[in-house]
Order: C-alpha cells, then sequence, then structure tokens
C-alpha cells in the first residue's frame, strides 16, 4: 500500500523563521503548480505572533482535487530552522522522507531528524549570495520544484506577475535564484515526483476557505452583515466589507459579538439576509441572541470558524470542539439549524445552503467550519453556481377587517413575516413567549404551539439529498464531519485498494437531526466508527442519542492542533474489517 | 401625506400596559406617540426597538413596527434595523438599567457611531421588573432595597447626559414625565435632528421609589437655551444637579452612512478566484 491514496500527490513543507520568504516560496509554489494543472492544498502553522516568528507552509499537489492532509511529509525544506520543535509535531516524516537543509543553519533538530528522513544539505543562503538581489527563498524555490518535478517555466510566469512590472531588477534576480536552486536540486535523487496532470479539465479557483464562506453568503443573498473581528475568522468579514458596498449590501465592524448578532437580527428583522462570522468565545457571546432571532423567527446566520477551545484555547489551530454549543448551547428547547462545512470548496455550499434554509424556515443557523478550512488555500475545479438563493415568506397587507397573526399557526409550521414598512401588518416581534399575534403569552396552550411550530417547521422541511455526503457501499461506516470528511474518504479509499469497502457518512446537517434518512444511509451497515477532531467525542455522543446506530460504535478522536490523517483512520479500518 | 392626519390615538396600539397605576411611562408613552404625530409619521414606516424591562414594553403599545428583544441589545437591534432600512423612522426605547448597566457598551457606541435614530431613555433609578434594585443612576445613599446595603450602595450615580456627550451623541437632552408635552416637542425634535439623538426622560417609579412623586417640585427647564458648543455643553453638565429639563446639546456630525461603491454583478466575484 501506498503511503498515500491520491494518485501522484506530492505533500512538501517550506520552512523557516519570520521574514524569510517561506510562505511567499510556498504560495508561488502552489500558484506555478496550479497553472501547470495540479489541484492543491495549502496549510499553514503559525504561531500567535503578529508578524515574523516561526512558520511552516504545508503544501499537498495532486493530479486530483485534494481534501485531505497526507500521513506525512515527502519533502521538508528548511531555510533555517528557528523554533522549529514548536511545531515539529505538525510535520510528521518517515524513513522516506526527504530533509533539505541549509549548513549555514546548523544542524537540523533532534526533534526532526529522529525521524530517520534522509538529510541532504543545499547551501541555499551561500547560493543566494552569487546572485545581486538574489534571496534564500528563491533558491529553496528552485529546489522545491525539481525535487518534485515541476517545470521552471510557470514559476517564472508566477513571479513575473508579482514581480515583474514593480520591480524588473527584483524580477531578474529571483528568476536567477530559482533558476539556481533548480540546478542545485538536480544532483538530489529518489526524491518523490508528481504524475502529469491532466490537461483541459474545467476551470480551476484558487481560493481559502473564509473565502468560499463569505462568497457563499454573498450568492445566497445576503446584504448585511455585522461582526467583530476574531481569529480565525477575520477573513470572511473582510472579503465581505469589501463586497457587499458593490451589491447595495452593509457591512459594519460592530463594538462586540453581542451587538454583532443583534445588529443583524435588527437588519433581518427588516428583511435583509443577515450573517455574522465569528469564532468560539464569539459564539458564546452571541447565544442569548440567538435565542431571541429563533422565538421572535428572525433569521440569521452564524458562521463558527472553530478554533481550539476552551476559553481562548488556541486562536491559531484548528479543533472540531464547537459542536457542545453549536447543537446545545441555548437555553430553553431551542430548535435550530446547525451545519457543517466538510472542505474548502464546500465552505461556499454549505454558508449558501445554510442562508437558503434561515430564509425559508425563518430560523437561525449555525455553520461550523475550522481554522483548517478557513486558513487553508486550495486549488479546485470552479464550483457551480447553485440555485439556492435565500427566500422568505413574505406577508402582504391583510383583507380589510382581517388581522394580521405574524405567529400565525400553519400546516408546516412557517408563517408569513411582514416587513416594516408592509400597511397594516405592524406587529411586535418578541423573544417573550407569544401568542400567535405577538403579544406576550404566558399561557400553556401558547407556549406548547409555539413551542411545536418552531420545533415542526424545521422537523419537516425537505432538505433533500444535500443533509449529508453519504458515498460508497459496505458493512463498515465513517461517520463524521467537517473537515475530517476529506481524510475519512482518503481512507476509505485507501481500505477498497485493499479489498475492504466501507461507506462515507457525512452529515453535512447537524441539527435538526433526521432520524429516517440517516437510517436509510447505514442500511447494510454493521459496524460504525465515528471520527472527529475533539477530546471528549462531541459527534460521538451526538449521534449516539439522535441516532439508531448498529453494532458496537468505534471511535477515533483526538483533540487539534494535530489534524486526522487518513492513514489513522485507514489503519482502524483494516481492523475493523479483520 | 395622508389626506387624514394621524392623530396620537392613531400611534397606540390596543394592548393594555403592564405598568402599575401612576407610572411615568404612561406619560412617556403619551408623548412618543404625540411626537410621532406632530412628525405625521405613517405608522408602518416607523420602528420602536427596545430592550427588556418596564419600559422596554413600550413597543408592543404602539401601533408601529416594533422589536421587544432581549436586556440591553435594543440599540444593537434598532441599528441594525435602520442601516439595512434607512427609509424607517427607528426609536429605541428603554430603561436606566436596561441601557447604561447591561446595554452599556451599545449605549457608547451608538453614541460614537451616530447612526440616524432617536434613543429615549426612561430613568426611574431603579429596576422595576425584578422589584427595586438600585440602577446605574440610583443615588448612592438609596438604601429602600431588598438589594441594597444599609446607608446606599455608596456608588456615584451617572449622568446619562454626560456620557452621551463624551461618547458623541449628536442630540442631548432631559424630558421629564410630569411635563408630557415639553417632553413630546423633545421627543419631536431629537427625532427630526440627524444623527444619534439621546432623550433621557425622568419617569417616576411610584412603586419602588415612591419619592420621585417630588420631582414635579423640583424640576426647572434649562437656564439656557441649547447649544451647538460641545465644551459649553459640558461645562453646564458640570453643575447639572439632574433636574434641568429641554435640549442641552445639538451637534452637527453628519449621521453615519455606510459606505456604497458602484454596483457589481454576483457573478463577477467569481474573477477574483478564477486561474
Amino acid at each position: 500500500m501506498s503511503s498515500s491514496g491520491v494518485p501522484g500527490s506530492v505533500s512538501i513543507a517550506l520552512c523557516g523563521s519570520g521574514g524569510s520568504g517561506v510562505m511567499t516560496a510556498a504560495n508561488m509554489l502552489m500558484d506555478a503548480a496550479a497553472k501547470t494543472g495540479f489541484y492543491a492544498l495549502f496549510n499553514k502553522s503559525m504561531g500567535p505572533q503578529i508578524r515574523g516568528g516561526e512558520a511552516a507552509a504545508m503544501v499537498r499537489l495532486s493530479t486530483a482535487p485534494v481534501t485531505s492532509v497526507d500521513d506525512s511529509f515527502d519533502i521538508l525544506l528548511a531555510i533555517d530552522w528557528g523554533n522549529v520543535q514548536r511545531f515539529a509535531a505538525e510535520l510528521p516524516l518517515t524513513t522516506k522522507s526527504l530533509i533539505i537543509t541549509d549548513p549555514a543553519s546548523g544542524e537540523v533538530p533532534e526533534a526532526i531528524a529522529k525521524s530517520g528522513a534522509r538529510i541532504i544539505e543545499l547551501p541555499m543562503k551561500e547560493l543566494s549570495k552569487d546572485i545581486e538581489g538574489g534571496r534564500p527563498n528563491m533558491i529553496l524555490l528552485g529546489a522545491a520544484a525539481e525535487l518534485i518535478g515541476l517545470p521552471i517555466g510557470p514559476l517564472t510566469e508566477v513571479l513575473g506577475n508579482s514581480l515583474k512590472k514593480k520591480r524588473a531588477d527584483a524580477y531578474e534576480a529571483s528568476v536567477a535564484a530559482v533558476k539556481k536552486g533548480a540546478e542545485a536540486a538536480k544532483a538530489i535523487v529518489g526524491s518523490k515526483k508528481l504524475d502529469t496532470p491532466k490537461t483541459g479539465g474545467p476551470k480551476k479557483w484558487d481560493l481559502i476557505g473564509n473565502e468560499a464562506t463569505a462568497l457563499g453568503a454573498l450568492r445566497a443573498g445576503v446584504r448585511f452583515c455585522a461582526a467583530y473581528p476574531i481569529t480565525p475568522a477575520t477573513e470572511v468579514l473582510e472579503w465581505l466589507s469589501k463586497a457587499l458596498p458593490k451589491v447595495g449590501g452593509v457591512f459594519v465592524q460592530a463594538e462586540d459579538e453581542i451587538a454583532s448578532i443583534n445588529m443583524c437580527i435588527g437588519a433581518s428583522f427588516g428583511g435583509k439576509a443577515s450573517i455574522t462570522s465569528t469564532s468560539g468565545p464569539g459564539l458564546a457571546l452571541m447565544t442569548e441572541a440567538f435565542g431571541l432571532a429563533l422565538t421572535s423567527e428572525t433569521p440569521v446566520v452564524v458562521i463558527d470558524v472553530q478554533r481550539g477551545g476552551p476559553s481562548t484555547g488556541i486562536p491559531t489551530k484548528s479543533e472540531q470542539s464547537d459542536l457542545n454549543i453549536a447543537l446545545y448551547g441555548m437555553h430553553g428547547d431551542a430548535p435550530h439549524l446547525v451545519l457543517s462545512s466538510q472542505s474548502i470548496a464546500d465552505c461556499l455550499f454549505t454558508a449558501q445552503w445554510a442562508v437558503y434554509l434561515a430564509e425559508a424556515t425563518q430560523s437561525p443557523a449555525i455553520v461550523l467550519s475550522e481554522q483548517s478550512l478557513g486558513h487553508s488555500r486550495t486549488v479546485i475545479d470552479a464550483p457551480a453556481d447553485i440555485a439556492f438563493v435565500g427566500k422568505r415568506l413574505i406577508a402582504e397587507t391583510p383583507a380589510e377587517g382581517v388581522a394580521y397573526q405574524r405567529y400565525a399557526l400553519t400546516a408546516n409550521g412557517i408563517s408569513p413575516m411582514a416587513l416594516p414598512g408592509t400597511p397594516g401588518c405592524q406587529y411586535t416581534a418578541d423573544g417573550l413567549e407569544h401568542a400567535v399575534n405577538g403579544l406576550p403569552s404566558s399561557q400553556d396552550s401558547d407556549h406548547q404551539a409555539q413551542l411545536n411550530k418552531r420545533a415542526d417547521k424545521l422537523a419537516n422541511f425537505d432538505y433533500g439529498d444535500h443533509w449529508a455526503t453519504v458515498e460508497g457501499t459496505g458493512k463498515i461506516a465513517v461517520l463524521c464531519t467537517g473537515s475530517t470528511t476529506g481524510p475519512a474518504r482518503e481512507a476509505i479509499q485507501r481500505a477498497k485498494a485493499d479489498g475492504l469497502d466501507v461507506k462515507l457518512i457525512s452529515p453535512r446537517l447537524l441539527m435538526p437531526a433526521l432520524p429516517k434518512q440517516m437510517a436509510e444511509a447505514l442500511k447494510g451497515v454493521e459496524k460504525v466508527i465515528v471520527v472527529e477532531q475533539n477530546h471528549s467525542g462531541q459527534l460521538y455522543r451526538f449521534l449516539r442519542g439522535e441516532y439508531d446506530l448498529p453494532g458496537k460504535v468505534e471511535q477515533l478522536n483526538h483533540a487539534g492542533p494535530l489534524p486526522i490523517r487518513p492513514g489513522a483512520i485507514h489503519k482502524r479500518l483494516l481492523a475493523m474489517g479483520a | 401625506m395622508n389626506a387624514v392626519p394621524f392623530s396620537a390615538r392613531d400611534y397606540k396600539s390596543e394592548v393594555k400596559p403592564v405598568w402599575c397605576p401612576g407610572c411615568g411611562h404612561f406619560s412617556v408613552l403619551s408623548s412618543i406617540t404625540k411626537a410621532f404625530a406632530d412628525l405625521q409619521l405613517v405608522p408602518h414606516q416607523t420602528a420602536v426597538v427596545s430592550g427588556i424591562g418596564c419600559s422596554s414594553r413600550i413597543p408592543a403599545y404602539t401601533n408601529c413596527y416594533g422589536f421587544h428583544s432581549i436586556h440591553g441589545r435594543g440599540l444593537a437591534i434598532a441599528a441594525g434595523l435602520k442601516l439595512a432600512r434607512p427609509d424607517l423612522t427607528v426609536v429605541a426605547a428603554g430603561g436606566d438599567g436596561d441601557g447604561l448597566s447591561i446595554g452599556g457598551n451599545h449605549f457608547l457606541h451608538n453614541c460614537r457611531r451616530n447612526v440616524d435614530m432617536t434613543y429615549v431613555m426612561m430613568d426611574n433609578r431603579v429596576y422595576g421588573m425584578t422589584k427595586g434594585q438600585p440602577s446605574p443612576t440610583t443615588e448612592s445613599d438609596w438604601d429602600a432595597s431588598a438589594m441594597a446595603p444599609p446607608g446606599g450602595t455608596g456608588l456615584s450615580p451617572f449622568n446619562p447626559l454626560a456620557i452621551a456627550l463624551a461618547a458623541g451623541a449628536n442630540f442631548v437632552a432631559r424630558g421629564f414625565a410630569g411635563d408630557p408635552n415639553g417632553t413630546a416637542a423633545i421627543i419631536a425634535e431629537a427625532i427630526r435632528h440627524p444623527g444619534f439623538s439621546f432623550v433621557a426622560v425622568m419617569s417616576p417609579c411610584v412603586t419602588y421609589r415612591d419619592e420621585q412623586r417630588e420631582w414635579k417640585n423640583v424640576m426647572r427647564p434649562n437656564a439656557a437655551p441649547a447649544t451647538c458648543d460641545a465644551s459649553e455643553a459640558a461645562r453646564r453638565l458640570l453643575v447639572d444637579d439632574g433636574y434641568n429639563l429641554g435640549v442641552l446639546y445639538q451637534g452637527d456630525r453628519q449621521a453615519y452612512k455606510p459606505k456604497s461603491l458602484p454596483d457589481v454583478a454576483i457573478a463577477d466575484f467569481d474573477k477574483e478566484f478564477a486561474l
């Protein structure tokens, strides 16, 4: 069995201290690979520093779309070793891996060298000195390209796009350095190479998950966003702050997360599809107002780009540990929508669908994204424009003598919502339990009726096939959510190569739970393993609580920041299949 | 404009308020509806937004669109609504606890943000709905509360007008429930004035602060007309005992308007990501 289920994929890590330019080099490598026809996934590992500090750029290139990290890196190139031991655990290497190190940066740290990977010295700083204005990171870039078999042509093209116009001398120096690095790396044999890419496929896109989320929201019709900056969600806001004023929308930087969601509720009460984006600490602050949106039936979408928790936790690292607060964080009986983005590309779909669902059901929604999706770049096939545009059931002026009832009991639980400006429909939205006309009521009959209404409208909605990704067949099923969908899929591909069929079930819609659909997905399944990136098994507990799962239910879970890698899942699947 | 003009009664709903007999809020409700009638606001183009507390019950007592939200957050909801729907007249209302304690941060930032809306704070220096606890405007020695220590909290009360002025409100005034016509005129002026207008209305709580019945004997009109000079307004507030009525300050800041850029088709955003 090969180390990778994605044919011809190469994983490469570039390390260096702040200012060494490894991020620039990695971006250019990815751009050049994309131009050549490869797909890519680019994760960054960074510390909490604002600028500088140590950093690792982790790039996986392949002839097929990449939604998972590999088990280990094929090549690690380091300009220097800075404080690499701080994230050595995020850079798994094997005896088959190759370490390229600059002798001027001293010995390879024990935390890295103990992997037993082959170590080769390449004097990047020395080589760069021969070129006027040459920089070691460009030597590294040329060497990296040569080692994985990426031609120099696209690289010089990428350099030209970023440098030629502004700084012709820097362009010349960079091209010379890249060529020199490639030349020097020719002597290194036995590195893992890329396969020949397919050409003539669909147009490709290059984006990060947070941009994909923002675009999805915009496509769905979001025209209002109020938000407060927080890592790792800020890019959603940055993008919307630029885009919304171009489509007649409004972006506001609020004074805190509480104001953010309440402003969104106000705008949505006025008829605008509204969104806010935050991470765990902000979501915690928003929960009271989220309950108001739910009770007043004012749609709003909250994007939670999850980071390590609880409390301030690990802001720059990924985890799937906000499931509990997203599902159960509200007081009272509070049925609402919880969705999970399954990949960077899916951030677009899920955000768009979430807005559609929130508007259609007049319910608030939480979309769980993750730092590893939000902050990572990918090269993907251009996503199709799906037809989900938020559309609310709007009330019109009633006939003379007929009183408008905001919370009228209807067959599907959804009642026409009057927007301010509509004559004859004036009502007061309320977080107090209310009668059908919106006026406060503490009567049992009103409470029961409205509780039923709010639960039924979500339970009975037709979510179609989008509720989950269900792939393959088999007596074993992997149940997962969010970014672990990619590694699970890759593990299942590897298992298939071993002759073991495994099913993948990854709910995109976590709440409401859909027992009928899940039972259908689980048909023929005898054993289940729940895979998730958190310490306490939050998804496992949720699934056990909501669904009838067959046989002994196994768990594979660990907290962030280390990703769930396909190899770990594959190993467990083989054991389950034995 | 309507063929038949709106009267104050047209802005009142048929819902019976939860307030105690003698509560100042009845008068404030009348002042608000009178101000709406003075301005001939169209009821369905007007929204009244509140948080939680006795006074925050007010939206449902009007015949406008209303939002009775959660404690302290009425201003944030009102700002979101006005930013999304600049065609509406938006009035936020609530009490001293709602606006100065739990909602204090939103009060500061809405003064600073200067969205074109009006905030009526009904100040009775007590939490009435939870039955009589000291609020941020309660006198430091008031101790007739189950929750206040003997001799009172010992905490200096806020002067809401001073906070509003310092935080950048564009219109700062004080009204009194015992003077409904004067208060209605102030509220109408506040709604007309661009930007964020703040009107504190002294509104006695006769249930928990019976001594506030005496307010009618101590309230007086401002000694000087409204000023456009913030430093002059600040000087007057330094010697303000809380019983001066009328418009204190009328600023000339432009109301906040969200940025608008030339229109772009949604599909054009794709170009940013296409290779």
